[in-house]
């Protein structure tokens, strides 16, 4: 097997993110010899997480511009680590750091860039990768000559590696951060005070529009639906979805849930999120169920309407009912 | 690129994978391709001396078809490319097209340029295409996942970009050239605007009639397989259960490990 980068930045305490490891898992049972690249302001508790990965080299990139967030120092430490370790398979998480900034390391290593892999593995004697096409409506699996091939691996796809700690030997590679125009400022929540996007939550509940409609007493209850969806998801500390729909809304004068944003939208322009199961609510249209529903794992839903596309083999159990009432006895039970 | 709304299915061609009957299939401007061009066209509006050109590489008489609801939205100046739409093209060399196209543009200003595209595509969701576009436009300041940029008086961008947990990054720019590959932003879709369009179609004819073929080869892929998924789940479909018989369900699923 061919030589393996696996690249990391480090998160504020110089420790590695889960993504980071379970790529690690997906290098290690790739094969071949394996040099870990990390990238922080400091990256020592890092290279001692993984120093018992059997990786032959731990290379990085240390300073405090490094540390932040940003196209232009990510990408050059991406590279520097890339260069220096001479793979012909570099392969990273798929955080947003990375995301940003590696297709534009490939295009300067001169080699080519798969990003949302959900698997790697051997075919043939040569690494494949799978990712999906079209929003998760057809599955791939590809294989590339050109080198170094930079592999972006989606979070979830695989177990983090836990082996035991040690004490590592880090081989720094030393580059001058470049100059930038951009200074990064810190991180806003789009709204204060409720965290609604949980991606480690084992249920992701989906809202749809049909919570902002006129309901059976012909009046629109946005503030009842408010309250039962923010009870539910405080009592069960779900993920918050929304059908597009319902997030666009907003941007329609329409009544709206005040909590719901684009961040919370799943589906064909949202998210693909990865929960073990997921409960939809008032959500008819076929593309949040085809699309933004792929990697959820056991599925129930709750609407009017016993002809939507849940009923055609997409969800485990429909429940023809009003989500109005159900919710409210849910959250009852709950609390009891 | 095909309407992601229609029923896709893959078939084996000579050059590689494609959609089964691809070129009848409707064609539509890629929703994130979309929100940046309104983002785009609505920073130019309120920055005088501004101008949005639209770029955009896919089979001539597919863009066409395109050209006639997109050109009623917002103004802005077509620069066609004849090439391949399909989600199986590879971002490399499609970069290496439009950057090639950017660079022609005559009147261009590149130090002062933002370059707006969509932060991944409902067809290929690579989400690498314009990073490479600016690389090769020597643009190192770049943003993927944009919801917002506002300019500030001092001309310099705050913009904020999705990060993991919900959450947007905040970042200023002193100055452009930058990349920023858009997220959903806030906007709404414009209303389609008759005398936008005839003034965009005025110039939509001849700029696809001088649309450049660019053929991607995808030198240096190999496709093993592309399949549809084949999960299909057994839905037990349950009408007339009273609602606190169904909360009981749902709350002993929920507990379920």
């Amino acid at each position: 097997m061919e030589s393996i980068l696996l690249l990391a930045h480090t998160e504020p305490d110089g420790s590695l993110a889960k993504p980071a490891l379970e790529a690690l898992t997906a290098a290690l049972a790739l094969g071949g010899d394996l040099t870990i690249g990390l990238s922080g302001a400091s990256v020592e508790p890092a290279a001692n997480q993984v120093a018992g990965a059997g990786a032959k080299r731990i290379l990085a990139v240390v300073g405090g511009a490094f540390g932040e967030p940003r196209y232009s120092t990510d990408a050059a430490s991406a590279e520097a680590l890339a260069r220096a370790s001479g793979a012909a398979i570099v392969l990273a998480p798929a955080t947003s750091r990375w995301s940003r900034a590696l297709p534009g390391v490939a295009y300067r290593l001169g080699g080519r860039v798969d990003t949302h892999v959900t698997g790697l593995a051997e075919r043939d004697g040569v690494p494949a990768v799978t990712r999906w096409f079209y929003r998760q409506r057809m599955e791939a699996v590809l294989t590339r000559t050109p080198r170094p091939w930079v592999v972006l691996l989606d979070n979830g796809c695989v177990p983090a590696w836990d082996g035991a700690a040690g004490r590592a030997v880090v081989e720094p590679v030393a580059i001058e951060a470049p100059a930038t125009r951009t200074t990064v400022q810190g991180t806003r929540s789009p709204l204060v005070g409720e965290q609604t996007i949980r991606p480690d939550a084992k249920l992701l509940f989906v809202a749809g529009a049909g919570w902002t409609k006129k309901q059976a007493d012909g009046a629109v209850h946005s503030a009842d639906a408010e309250k039962l969806i923010l009870g539910f998801l405080r009592a069960t500390q779900a993920s918050l979805g929304g059908s597009k729909s319902l997030v666009d809304l907003s941007g329609e004068g329409e009544a709206v849930l005040r909590f719901m944003t684009h961040m919370n939208q799943i589906g064909q322009t949202g998210a693909t999120p990865r929960h073990a199961k997921g409960l939809s609510t008032c959500c008819h249209g076929e593309e949040p169920h085809a699309v933004g529903w792929r990697f959820i794992g056991a599925r129930r839903a709750v609407n009017l309407d016993p002809n939507c596309g849940w009923a055609r083999g997409k969800a485990d159990v429909l429940y023809v009912a009003d989500a109005f009432e159900v919710m409210a006895r849910v959250n009852r039970l709950l609390e009891a | 690129m095909p309407d992601p709304l229609q029923t896709l299915e893959p078939v084996t061609t000579a050059s590689g994978p494609a959609l089964k009957n691809e070129m009848m299939l409707p064609a539509v401007l890629d929703p994130w391709a979309g929100h940046a061009l309104f983002e785009a066209a609505h920073l130019a509006q309120k920055t005088p001396g501004s101008k949005v050109w639209l770029v955009s590489l896919a089979p001539k008489a597919k863009l066409q078809q395109v050209m006639m609801t997109v050109a009623q939205k917002v103004p802005f100046e077509l620069v066609a490319l004849d090439g391949p739409a399909s989600g199986f093209t590879d971002s490399f060399e499609t970069a290496a097209a439009l950057a090639g196209a950017v660079e022609a543009i005559a009147g261009l200003d590149r130090s002062r340029l933002l370059l707006f595209g969509g932060w991944e595509s409902a067809s290929r969701g690579a989400g690498s295409t314009l990073q490479m576009v600016g690389e090769r436009l020597g643009i190192a300041e770049q943003f993927q996942g944009v919801d917002q940029i506002a300019v500030r008086e001092d001309g310099s961008m705050e913009i904020l970009e999705r990060i993991e947990g919900g959450k947007h990054q905040v970042s200023v720019c002193a100055a452009p050239p930058a990349v920023l590959g858009w997220a959903t932003g806030n906007l709404p879709e414009p209303r389609n605007n008759p005398q936008v369009g005839m003034l965009n179609m005025r110039a939509v004819m001849p700029a696809l009639q001088r649309a450049k073929p660019a053929p991607i080869a995808n030198a240096g892929v190999a496709f093993v397989s592309v399949s549809l998924p084949k999960q299909q789940r057994e839905t037990r479909v349950v009408k007339d259960m009273p609602a606190e018989e169904i909360a009981r369900e749902i709350v002993a699923w929920i507990g379920e490990e």
